[in-house]
């Protein structure tokens, strides 16, 4: 039979400044813990939820991203021919000839410059991806200076909204149309038709082929086709690989900066429960002497201290993660180093983030807590009720 | 000086909690001056960049080019002094996790605006000689273990196929900040390859960076620049190269701040840590606050050996914190090169530490004053049992 | 008069602690008897070794050499983790400081050792009930320590020692903190609890009056136990 519960917890609560100050110093590591797990997360989310997996992306072998690829109009129809594409409902193919480039913006309310990702589209374009909605005005006529923005770009830009004008490429767009695409990657685009925007910015190339495969497996063979034949300068990759690839270097410093952060932060709240459970132990020299000598054992002493520091640290734990999932109403918004676009995601929170958390405030708990249980545990009876 | 020693020998009375409260407080300065760093090294391009040199890029954004027939007009506006111009490249050397900034740049002209790139006489002469020659920067050659004569081919991605390069020259920064992980060559090899298989992008620059003959009249010729290729097929947009630098910067702001706000978190956890000892050794010596005040002690007197106490366990921490920052700093700067050309600890970021340790020493104490201070002698004579 | 049992039988003891380089004698050469239901009283000054021997028979010191035999078993010879489980169900302790755990209630302490035991939460309900009752404590056993009197203080430590009903009961000093009210009701509680439950209790004590009210007293000095002082008894 072990120490009861309740004095553990009891002690927190008397010693209620102490556990305060080191339950917070530990809630603001899981804080910080949670948000970058929330941080990798939600990049990861905006990152698979903009890729479907059947959709293959064709670009300009080694170009890495649609922005600096380009593919000749010959090139683009002899793609266009191949059987792995799936026919859409109306009896056409679900292949989009996309170009793709940047323009400048400056935000509402500021001049600051960011670069936003303007995308010729064709007919199949919004088939092949059903993410994005048009939630007010109409499509795009061809041929005409008309575009639809994304939601983001509806309110966070100068002249996004409906009904108003962005100027580029020596050209006034009216915008009449606003689009959803949820968290992912669309919402921060301006689309307008394909060979209009091809036109104004005397670009004389496609930058991508978007299509849906007609059978999942169909993959492997069109790449090594794509990627074999000596006609075709072009690679093919999954909707969602292009995605993953376009932002591992953001998601890469991502984890790198959180790594580091949480490894030094958890460091010093260890320390932090070190010293409470430190003076926890010292001040209750006398109690552990008389529990030891009303026959309880060494292990019991132990444990009634692990306890004690698994609560501190999962009182910090519990604080933290409430803290972290408000931040799920923030969103990030910054460039992306690899295109110099505009990439925005929010924090996420998962029933495993919550996990991982948890256990890591425990283990933070554990770990500063172990070496001041087993101090009291190791204390000699006579030694102890002397200094009670 | 009594006062003084009692301090000293109150700080060290727990030598555990001392040493781990330290500890602790070593740690939250450590990752308070590697965030502070990492904010650095983010305006470290802006630092390094001239106010005074100009750039000049196609307004549509800098992914389209400009004509090279810019160059001549551009070199008969009045308050231009030198011209170059550059395109990036965007190769990648083996994979793509080695990230090296490429520019294909017009040698001559550039060297010459960009004094801060230091090339011994030699090697200058060799990669102005040689067509495809390239220069890299110490650090990236140090990273690859380049040495002069060897050839480094390099993946185009915005130009296809591999592209092998002579290596003639490593160059210095001359200041600290310079960015010495560049890699550069001749744009007449680049543009002579282009004729041959995509004409259709040949004779076109990324930008031009343009000195000035009066660095107080830029922003006029900035203006002037603008102003002659208007409403023409490629409009410019010409600004300073430390506004050039700014505006990449402000694109990835939203980052920058959550790393401040990190940084000030670290603040408060310190605190935290430092206010929860002070307040466990103050809770400790109530009784012999008492008995001091019945010697006869002022309120005051044991406030001050409170807060003296507390500053030093903190500025202690402070110190071990700093003397791990820099190991530190070059540790994670290698991590990050990628991300990070430059990554140096600057001194204002010591100076905050040493405000931060100021601060937290004198928070921590204040709770724990006040008590002492408001104490009734009675009250705790009574504790001491 | 009848041969009473020896409950307690200690023979050549020796005890010595070390401080530095220096060993010091605290007992030497102790042999003494204690028969079941005895009210015993250890006295001598400072340092004379009292507090040790009484550590010794709780069973929470080790000897360097010769036995202790409680109830006939050799405690000596007991492992660390057999003399917590010995100590729990053969041994109470009261203590000069009371030492109660201060975030438990009066009730949750004298029901602490019962935790140990095989008992179920009901019956160690009944059980710390009634100690509480034996001490007169029955109405305040939701206070916490700090709020009781130092004497009431040193009942629920009476009664936490009593509730697993052990052999024999070893008191530090009991009134070595209390005033003379309180240290008069503690001692004549002591004495009942020798009276009516036959309860053996071993005491170290400076307070004469303590020694009063024991059958017999010995006197420890510098580690030698004196010859037997009867008691008015």
């Amino acid at each position: 039979m072990n120490i009861p519960f309740s004095y553990s917890l009891r002690n927190l609560w008397t010693r209620r400044l102490t556990t305060v100050l080191t339950a917070s110093g530990m809630a603001l590591v899981v804080f910080v813990f949670a948000s970058v797990l929330m941080l990798a997360e939600g990049l990861r989310k905006t990152l698979v939820e903009t890729g479907a997996y059947d959709n293959v992306v064709v670009i300009r072998k080694g170009s890495h991203s649609e922005v600096m690829s380009g593919i000749d109009r010959l090139q683009a129809s002899i793609v266009e021919t191949q059987p792995e594409i799936s026919i859409g409902e109306n009896g056409k193919r679900l292949l989009a000839k996309e170009i793709v480039v940047l323009v400048n913006l400056s935000r509402r309310g500021s001049d600051k410059p960011a670069m936003i990702q303007v995308r010729g589209i064709g007919e199949a374009s919004l088939p092949l991806r059903p993410q994005v909605q048009l939630t007010a005005g109409r499509l795009p006529r061809p041929a005409s200076f008309e575009i639809i923005a994304g939601a983001n770009i509806a309110k966070r830009y100068k002249g996004g909204g409906l009904g108003e004008t962005l100027r580029f490429a020596l050209s006034d767009w009216t915008v009449v149309g606003i689009f959803d695409a949820g968290n992912t990657g669309y919402s921060s685009e301006i689309w307008g038709d394909a060979d209009q925007l091809m036109r104004a910015f005397r670009r004389p190339v496609y930058s991508s082929v978007l299509f849906k495969l007609r059978s999942s497996s169909d993959f492997q063979g069109f790449k090594e086709l794509v990627e074999s034949n000596p006609r075709f300068t072009l690679e093919a990759k999954r909707e969602t690989q292009y995605y993953a690839d376009q932002s591992e270097m953001m998601s890469n410093f991502l984890s790198l900066l959180g790594l580091s952060l949480t490894t030094i932060f958890s460091l010093g709240a260890v320390v932090g429960a070190m010293i409470t459970m430190y003076a926890a132990v010292a001040n209750r020299t006398g109690e552990i002497g008389t529990l030891r000598a009303l026959g309880f054992r060494r292990r019991n002493i132990l444990m009634a201290f692990l306890i004690e520091s698994l609560l501190l640290g999962l009182t910090g734990g519990l604080v933290g993660l409430f803290f972290a999932s408000f931040m799920q109403l923030l969103t990030i918004s910054t460039m992306n180093w690899q295109t110099f676009s505009e990439l925005a995601f929010s924090f996420s929170l998962t029933p495993e983030i919550v996990g991982q958390t948890l256990f890591f405030s425990l283990a933070m708990g554990f770990i500063g807590g172990v070496l001041p249980a087993f101090r009291a545990a190791r204390m000699n009876i006579v030694d102890a009720l002397r200094a009670a | 000086m009594q006062t003084f020693r009692l301090v000293i020998k109150n700080a060290f009375r727990h030598k555990l909690r001392t040493s781990l409260t330290v500890l602790g407080i070593a740690i939250a300065i450590l990752a308070f001056g590697l965030l502070q760093t990492v904010v650095g090294a983010w305006y470290a391009g802006v630092e390094a960049s001239s106010a005074t040199r100009l750039v000049t890029r196609n307004s549509i954004s800098i992914i389209f080019f400009l004509p090279l027939s810019y160059k001549e007009k551009i070199s008969q506006i009045p308050g231009v002094k030198q011209i170059t111009y550059a395109s990036w490249f965007g190769g990648i050397y083996l994979s793509e996790k080695n990230f090296i900034p490429n520019f294909a740049v017009d040698a001559k002209s550039f060297l010459e605006l960009y004094p801060e790139f230091i090339l011994p006489e030699k090697q200058k002469k060799d990669f102005l000689r040689d067509k495809k020659a390239g220069v890299a920067g110490r650090k990236t050659a140090e990273k690859f273990g380049w040495k002069i004569g060897d050839t480094i081919t390099l993946k185009g991605t915005i130009f296809t196929g591999n592209w092998d390069f002579n290596l003639r020259g490593i160059y210095r920064g001359a200041q600290k900040g310079t960015d010495e992980t560049q890699f550069f060559f001749h744009w007449d090899y680049l543009n002579e390859s282009l004729r041959k298989t995509v004409p259709r992008r040949a004779d076109q620059v990324g930008w031009y960076s343009i000195g000035v003959t009066h660095p107080d009249r830029a922003a006029e010729v900035a203006a002037a620049i603008d102003k002659t290729f208007k409403n023409s097929l490629a409009e410019t947009m010409t600004e300073t190269e430390k506004a050039f630098q700014l505006g990449f910067v402000s694109m990835t702001e939203a980052i920058i701040i959550a790393i401040r706000i990190v940084a000030f978190v670290v603040i408060i956890i310190i605190m935290a840590v430092m206010a929860n000892t002070m307040a466990m050794t103050a809770r400790e010596r109530i009784g012999e606050y008492a008995i001091m005040k019945t010697l006869g002690f002022g309120g005051g007197h044991i406030a001050g050996i409170i807060f003296g106490e507390s500053l030093i366990i903190a500025f202690m921490g402070c110190a071990l914190g700093i003397a791990f920052t820099y190991p530190a700093a070059e540790a994670f700067g290698e991590a990050m090169s990628t991300f990070f050309p430059i990554f140096n600890v600057k001194s204002q970021t010591i100076y905050l530490d040493i405000a931060a340790t100021f601060i937290v020493g004198l928070a921590a104490a204040l709770f724990p004053a006040w008590r002492a201070v408001s104490l009734k002698v009675a009250d705790g004579l009574r504790r001491i049992g | 008069m009848e041969q009473r049992k020896f409950i307690v039988e200690i023979n050549h003891l020796y005890k010595s602690y070390r401080r530095g380089s220096q060993i010091l004698p605290v007992l030497q050469d102790i042999t003494l008897d204690i028969a079941e239901g005895e009210f015993l009283a250890l006295m001598g000054p400072s340092g004379s070794g009292k507090s040790t021997l009484l550590n010794l028979i709780a069973g929470i010191d080790k000897a360097d050499s010769g036995s202790v035999r409680v109830g006939g078993l050799d405690i000596t010879a007991l492992s660390e983790t057999e003399l917590a489980q010995w100590r729990h169900s053969h041994v109470g302790f009261i203590f000069q400081f009371y030492n109660l755990i201060p975030v438990l209630t009066a009730f949750e302490n004298v029901e602490l050792p019962l935790l140990l035991s095989g008992l179920s939460r009901k019956e160690r309900k009944e059980h710390a009930r009634m100690a509480l009752r034996i001490v007169n404590l029955a109405d305040r056993m939701e206070h916490y320590p700090s709020q009781l009197s130092g004497g009431q203080q040193q009942r629920v430590a009476i009664a936490r020692a009593v509730v697993t009903d052990p052999v024999i009961l070893v008191a530090d000093e009991p009134t070595g903190d209390l005033d003379r009210v309180s240290a008069k009701e503690t001692l004549d509680l002591m004495e009942r609890l020798v009276h009516e439950l036959g309860k053996t209790i071993i005491m170290v004590t400076h307070d004469p009056r303590a020694a009063e009210k024991a059958h017999i007293v010995r006197e420890l000095d510098k580690g030698v136990l004196n010859a037997d002082i009867q008691a008015g008894h």
